[in-house]
């Protein structure tokens, strides 16, 4: 890790991050919760690392909404074999 | 040779469209494929990260619909099963392939690479979710560069939405590890966007 000025400590930023995606699903219980919240309040990286976790989930949810057409040729070859 | 050109929307609905393939409508088999292959192909392609075998998932699985198509009961939308049966396909074929079993994939505990090395904000964009070409080539990378045990966890629960239960039923794998390579590949494509999207929002403020 590359924490710079941060007084806290990094074995604990690399506890949390293990509870993080539990955390985003909504799957991590109260108390967990509580002692995560307080950790990122004091830390701007675990913060940074939450959100763009949180971004790259919602950018997976939207990739099928607009896939790109066959090529042509393989699409040809589908109808083909369907006759 | 490109395929007939055809109005998609020659059929009102779905109902419509399944009524016309049930009476053999010579253009509803084009327009049935048309409406779903592109989803089809796109889910085989990240799944198996091969263009051939994504042509193979994409013929046995309008095969599977078509001979089918006289007992589908409608209790999903046409799009629901197809694509469940598409993905049963894809898993069906990964299954068929010689194990390739890197010590790495197997380890189910977050891998020192994984811990984050990338501490840049993104610049907040809700527009961002519209997805924009050069992302969407950056995230389908990323996904493709994943190892296959993580990759198809990742493309299950998060792209094509299942459950752990049901990712973990379709593996053959518990919950805990669904969960567990979920995590890990998550992180890696997090890192592999933070490259990209922060440098971007640096440059356009």
């Amino acid at each position: 890790m590359s924490h710079a000025g941060h007084t806290h400590d990094l074995e604990r930023c690399r506890e949390l991050v293990a509870q993080l995606n539990d955390y985003l699903d909504g799957e991590l219980p109260a108390d967990l919760c509580a002692e995560l919240e307080q950790h990122l309040a004091d830390c701007p990286d675990c913060r940074v690392v939450l959100d763009t976790l949180g971004q790259t989930v919602r950018i997976l949810h939207h990739l099928d909404e607009a896939p790109p057409p066959l090529p042509p040729d393989l699409e040809a070859r589908i109808l083909a074999s369907l006759r | 040779m490109p395929g007939p050109t055809i109005d998609l929307s020659i059929y009102a609905d779905e109902a419509a469209l399944l009524a016309a393939l049930r009476r053999h409508d010579p253009d509803a088999c084009t327009c049935l494929v048309k409406r779903f292959a592109p989803l089809v192909y796109a889910r085989a392609l990240r799944l198996t990260g091969d263009p051939d075998e994504a042509e193979s998932v994409l013929q046995s699985t309008f095969i599977k619909v078509c001979d089918a198509l006289p007992s589908f009961d409608g209790a999903s939308s046409l799009g629901t099963w197809i694509y469940r049966i598409a993905t049963n396909e894809g898993l069906m074929l990964l299954r068929r392939r010689k194990p390739q079993v890197a010590l790495d994939d197997v380890a189910d505990n977050l891998q020192p690479e994984e811990v984050p090395h990338q501490f840049h904000a993104w610049s907040p964009d809700p527009q961002r979710v519209a997805l924009d070409s050069e992302l969407r080539a950056q995230i389908e990378q990323a996904i493709a560069a994943l190892p296959e045990q993580l990759r198809v966890v990742v493309v299950l629960r998060d792209v094509e939405g299942l459950s752990t239960e049901e990712t973990a039923t379709q593996l053959g794998i518990s919950p805990g590890a669904v969960k567990v390579r979920l995590h890990r590949g998550r992180l890696r494509l997090r890192e592999a966007l933070a490259g990209y999207l922060a440098a971007r929002s640096e440059g356009h403020p």
